[in-house]
C-alpha cells in the first residue's frame, strides 16, 4: 500500500481514478486545485466541480483537500498565454498547467508531505520497462488518449505518476461510475481553457493587452484587409477572417512585430519541417536521426518524421504549425517527448 | 466529546452541555411560536423574553436592546446595512471601518460604498491592532457610522474600543459606533469593552451556543433600517418566527460563559502560553503574530519559515489535530488571509502561518497532542526532498 495523493477536477475520470486507487488499497487522499481566481464557466476551478469533488470524496471515504495555486496559475499559466499571444503566438496553457502545476507545484507538494505517487483521470498508461525506466504510453481509448498533453513529464516525474483510468475506455470509466453511484458519473466533460470565460479568448486578452490594428496581406505582399490585432489569428486559421475572397484561405504567417496577417491557400501552409524548443524527453534523449511519429494537437494523428536535433523533418510536407503550439514524439504508442513550436 | 484535537474554537465551539440541555425541550415539547396567544405559544414566548433578560444583563443592555438574528454575519450586515441608510436620511453619508474587519462587515460597507456611501478603511498596525489615529483622521461630521471589530478573529487582538470611541465622539458626534463583538465573548467583558457602543453584534456559536443564532445589540432610540422584513418580530428590525430554542440555547451558553469567565481565560491562558512556548522551544524560527499584550488567552497565530500553511494543515488533519489559517472561501481554499495583509506581513510569513484557537473544552492532552505532533509535521515540511 502506498500513500497516493488523487488529483480530482470532480469530473467523471478522476472521480473513478479516486475509485481504482482506494480499491487497489492504496491509502487515498482527495485533492482538488483551486488554480483560477476569477471568473469561471467551466473547467477545473469553479465552487460547483469542487463540490463534486469532495463529495465524490466523501463517497468512497476519503480525505478531501482544496491547495490554492491561483497565485503561481496566475504567473505560470494565465500571464505566459496572455504574452504569448501579444507575441503573435498560440500557447498551449493546458500543458503547461500540466508542466508547471500538476507536475510542478503539485507534485512537490506530495513529495514534501511524504506521498508516495500523485494519480489522476488522464487518459494515458505509464508502464515499466526491464531496467525501470518508466515509459509513457497511449491510452486504451484512442478517442480520448491524453498521452499528447502529458508529453512534457519527464523520468522523476513519471516515476511518481499513476494514471488508473488510462487501462479504460471512456464508457468503462462511466460505466464504472455508475456502479459505484458516483454523482460525477454522467457529468459532461470539460472542452474549454478553464479560466477563458463565456466572453470568449478574444475578450480575456483584449481586457489584458491592448491590440494594435493592422493589414492582413496576401502572400505576395498586397493589402487584402485589417483586422484589430493579431491575437485574434492562428496559423492554419480559416474561419473568421473577415476577408471576401474567391477560394478558401488560410492564415499562414502571423506577425506581431510589424501586426501583419499573413493569408494564402492550403499549399502555402505545408512545409518539410519544424524547429522546436524546451524540449523535454520521457526517458533517454532522442538521437539524431531517429524515426518518430510527431503529434501536433491533443487528437490530431501523428505523421511520420526524423528528429535532427532541434528540428524536425516530416517524411511527406505538413501545414505549418503556430509558435507556442506543443509537438509530441512517438515511438510506436510510446511518447518519447516533446517541444515547442518555436 | 469532542472528536479529534480541536484548535479551532476561533471558527466554532462545541456546544456546551448546559446549552443543549436548555433548548430541548423547544425543539420537541414546546412547539409554540412566540408570536402566538395560546399556552404553547406563552411557554415559548416566556423562553424567548426570559434569554432576552439573561443577554441584556450579560451585556450591559436592555431587554428591548436585545435583536435574536439567525447568527453574527446577519447582525453585522443589519448593523452597518441598517445603520448607514437610516442615518442617510439625517444627512450622514459616510461609513468608517478597517482593513481587517470580518467579511460580514467588509461586504457590507463594499455594499454600501455601491450605494454612493463614502466608505473609508482604517489601516491596522503591523501588530494587528486598529491604528486609531489613523481611523479619525477618516472621521468627518459626514459621518453615519463606524465600524471596528472587538477581537481580530484570526490574531487574537483585542481593540482599543474606547479609544475609538472617544476619537469618534470628539470627530463625529452623531456616527453610530458598532462593534463585530462575535470573537470577544469568551474571553473580554463586552458590557465593559464596547460600553455605550450603539451596536454590537455576537454569535452563538463561538461561544459554546448553536450556529445560526445571534444578538444585535441596539440601543433604545437608535434609528436601524430593516433588512429582512415580514411579521414585525424582534421590534420590526428583524422579522421572522425567532429560533426560541436556539436563543435559549445562547442565552444558557452566554450566562454560563460569563460566570465561568475569569477562572476559564486563567485556565485556557496557560494552556495556551504552555503551547506557545512548546512550539517556539521545538521549532527552529517560529514566530508569533499580533500583539500577545493585547491578545486573548485562547488564540495562538503562529508561523513557521519555510513552510507552507496549507501543507501543514493537512498534515495534522490526518493526525485529527483541526486548526486554521486565514478564512475559507467557498471552496475551501485557503485564501491569503486580508488580515495578515492588512498588517503588512509579508507574503511569506502569512502563508507560513496557522491558527490555533483554544477554547473552553480545551485540555492538558489537547496541547500535548498539538506539541507532539506539529513540530515533527514542519520538520518533515522542511525536509529536502528527493526526486
Amino acid at each position: 500500500m502506498s500513500r497516493v495523493l488523487v488529483a480530482m477536477s470532480g469530473g467523471v475520470d478522476s472521480s473513478v481514478a479516486a475509485a481504482l486507487m482506494r480499491d487497489q488499497g492504496h491509502d487515498v487522499t482527495g485533492v482538488t486545485l483551486k488554480l483560477w481566481g476569477g471568473d469561471s464557466d467551466s473547467g477545473c476551478c469553479s465552487v460547483s466541480d469542487v463540490e463534486d469533488a469532495r463529495r465524490v470524496a466523501a463517497q468512497l471515504g476519503v480525505p478531501h483537500y482544496v491547495f490554492n495555486f491561483a497565485d503561481e496559475f496566475d504567473a505560470k499559466v494565465v500571464d505566459p498565454y496572455v504574452a504569448a499571444y501579444a507575441a503573435g503566438r498560440t500557447p498551449n496553457p493546458c500543458i503547461e498547467c500540466n508542466r508547471s502545476m500538476k507536475w510542478g507545484r503539485l507534485l512537490d507538494r506530495a513529495r514534501t508531505m511524504g506521498f508516495d505517487a500523485v494519480a489522476t483521470g488522464h487518459h494515458a498508461r505509464i508502464t515499466y520497462s526491464g531496467d525501470g525506466t518508466a515509459e509513457l504510453r497511449r491510452g486504451e481509448d484512442p478517442a480520448k488518449d491524453q498521452s499528447y498533453v502529458l508529453s512534457i513529464l519527464d523520468q522523476p516525474a513519471l516515476a511518481m505518476t499513476l494514471l488508473p483510468v488510462g487501462e479504460m475506455t471512456k464508457a468503462d470509466v462511466r460505466a464504472h461510475a455508475q456502479r459505484l453511484g458516483l454523482r460525477t458519473a454522467t457529468k459532461a466533460e470539460s472542452m474549454d481553457v478553464c479560466f477563458i470565460t463565456r466572453g470568449g479568448r478574444k475578450k480575456f486578452l483584449d481586457a489584458r493587452i491592448t491590440p494594435n490594428p493592422g493589414d492582413i496581406v496576401d502572400t505576395a505582399g498586397a493589402v487584402v484587409g485589417v483586422h484589430d490585432g493579431v491575437r485574434g489569428f492562428t496559423i492554419g486559421q480559416r474561419r473568421g477572417l473577415a476577408v471576401a475572397t474567391g477560394e478558401r484561405r488560410y492564415v499562414v504567417d502571423v506577425d506581431a512585430a510589424t501586426d501583419t496577417v499573413t493569408l494564402g491557400e492550403r499549399r502555402d501552409l505545408l512545409c518539410d519541417e519544424i524547429e522546436l524548443s524546451r524540449l523535454t524527453v520521457t526517458g533517454t534523449p532522442i538521437a539524431n536521426g531517429t524515426s518518430v511519429f510527431a503529434q501536433v494537437r491533443s487528437h490530431g494523428a501523428a505523421h511520420p518524421a526524423v528528429w535532427l536535433g532541434d528540428v524536425l523533418r516530416w517524411e511527406t510536407p505538413q501545414p505549418r504549425v503556430a509558435p507556442g503550439q506543443t509537438v509530441a514524439m512517438f515511438d510506436g504508442d510510446r511518447v518519447l517527448g516533446s517541444g515547442i513550436v518555436a | 466529546m469532542v472528536s479529534g484535537t480541536y484548535l479551532d474554537h476561533a471558527a466554532s465551539t462545541p456546544m456546551r452541555p448546559e446549552a443543549i440541555e436548555a433548548m430541548l425541550p423547544f425543539l420537541a415539547d414546546h412547539p409554540g411560536n412566540p408570536s402566538g396567544s395560546h399556552g404553547g405559544a406563552r411557554v415559548a414566548k416566556t423562553a424567548l423574553e426570559t434569554a432576552r433578560e439573561t443577554v441584556a444583563e450579560v451585556l450591559g443592555a436592555r431587554p428591548n436592546e436585545i435583536v435574536f438574528t439567525a447568527g453574527g454575519t446577519e447582525a453585522d450586515n443589519l448593523a452597518v446595512k441598517g445603520g448607514a441608510r437610516a442615518a442617510r436620511r439625517r444627512g450622514l453619508d459616510g461609513v468608517v471601518t478597517t482593513a481587517f474587519e470580518h467579511k460580514g462587515v467588509l461586504a457590507a460597507a463594499h455594499r454600501l460604498e455601491s450605494e454612493g456611501f463614502r466608505v473609508s478603511e482604517a489601516e491596522v498596525t503591523a501588530s494587528g491592532l486598529v491604528d486609531v489615529a489613523d481611523l479619525a483622521g477618516k472621521l468627518d461630521s459626514g459621518t453615519a457610522l463606524v465600524s471596528v471589530m472587538a477581537v481580530n478573529n484570526e490574531l487574537g487582538t483585542i481593540q482599543p474600543l474606547p479609544e475609538v470611541a472617544a476619537a469618534v465622539r470628539a470627530t463625529a458626534p452623531q456616527a453610530l459606533l458598532h462593534t463585530d463583538a462575535v470573537q470577544a465573548v469568551p474571553w473580554v467583558d463586552v458590557a465593559i469593552l464596547a460600553g455605550g457602543w450603539d451596536l454590537v453584534a455576537i454569535s452563538g456559536h463561538k461561544f459554546g451556543g448553536p450556529k445560526g443564532v445571534g444578538v444585535l445589540v441596539v440601543r433604545g432610540g437608535v434609528p436601524l433600517d430593516a433588512e429582512i422584513e415580514g411579521g414585525g418580530q424582534e421590534r420590526g428590525i428583524r422579522a421572522g418566527t425567532v429560533n426560541v430554542a436556539g436563543v435559549v440555547a445562547l442565552a444558557t451558553a452566554l450566562r454560563v460563559t460569563h460566570e465561568q469567565r475569569s477562572e476559564e481565560t486563567r485556565r485556557i491562558g496557560a494552556l495556551r502560553d504552555r503551547l506557545r512556548d512548546g512550539l517556539l522551544a521545538a521549532v527552529p524560527g517560529a514566530f508569533v503574530n499580533g500583539a500577545p499584550d493585547s491578545t486573548t488567552a485562547g488564540h495562538l497565530h503562529v508561523g513557521f519559515p519555510g513552510i507552507e500553511s496549507e501543507a501543514l494543515l493537512v498534515m495534522m488533519d490526518q493526525r485529527e489535530l483541526y486548526a486554521a489559517a486565514g478564512s475559507s472561501c467557498s471552496s475551501g481554499a485557503t485564501e491569503i488571509s486580508h488580515v495578515l495583509v492588512a498588517m503588512g506581513m509579508d507574503r511569506d510569513a502569512a502563508t507560513s502561518s496557522i491558527r490555533l484557537s483554544l477554547g473552553y473544552a480545551s485540555t492538558d492532552a489537547d496541547v500535548d497532542t498539538a506539541l507532539a505532533i506539529i513540530p515533527r509535521a514542519v520538520a518533515q515540511l522542511r525536509a529536502p526532498v528527493r526526486k
